[in-house]
């Protein structure tokens, strides 16, 4: 799973089929303190995440159909799973999920 | 799945059957402010994009399964969606 946070959505109107009904977010990964590290993609929303939110984002296919409850949602293969409220690294004090 | 403006397209005669009637399009992947992000790769097309189009693809196998010919095929990028606004806060959106 990659720790994640969301920076915008996508709007689509011309898509697959299998992507109607879900939002699309930009997300950026981050490492642990909440720094970017890396390029943005995009992830389904899985867990009604939104602006400012750290999520745990699934970039699996099998695991991503899961999440959706949506078997035959086929082509999906990125979604966010979760929303983080704290992490904690041993050593360093805890940090609260900015929300 | 990331994002993408369609540069280009491939016309490719000598192919498998599996990609009959597919457009083969020219993708650079870009990032949410519109700035490219790596290099360009050839997706199919099931979202009827064109040029200049900001588009969003899924890559790896899943994208096989978008081909309306049947998933057995030797594909591993497909533009799924045009994108119609990419809303980040703070900036300004792009279309």
């Amino acid at each position: 799973m990659i720790l994640a946070r969301v920076v915008g959505n996508v709007v689509s109107t011309e898509k697959h089929p299998q992507y109607r009904g879900y939002k699309i977010l930009v997300v950026q990964p981050i490492d642990p303190e909440g720094a970017p590290k890396g390029r943005s993609f995009l992830a389904l929303d899985g867990v009604q995440a939104g602006v400012g939110d750290t999520v745990l984002v699934v970039d699996e296919g099998g695991s991503a159909r899961s999440v959706l409850g949506d078997e035959q949602a086929v082509t999906v293969r990125t979604v966010a799973c979760g929303i983080v409220d704290r992490i904690d690294v041993a050593g360093k004090a805890a940090k609260t999920a900015r929300h | 799945m990331k994002l993408g403006r369609v540069i280009g397209t491939v016309v490719c005669t000598q192919k498998l059957s599996s990609l009959d009637g597919l457009k083969l399009l020219l993708v650079q992947p870009v990032d949410e402010t519109g700035k490219d992000a790596g290099a360009a790769i050839v997706a199919f097309d099931v979202a009827r994009a064109g040029e200049g189009d900001l588009v969003f693809f899924e890559a790896g196998k899943e994208a096989a399964q978008a081909n309306p010919n049947g998933w057995f095929n030797p594909a591993d990028a497909a533009i799924i969606g045009i994108v119609d606004a990419v809303n980040v806060p703070g900036k300004a959106g792009r279309s």
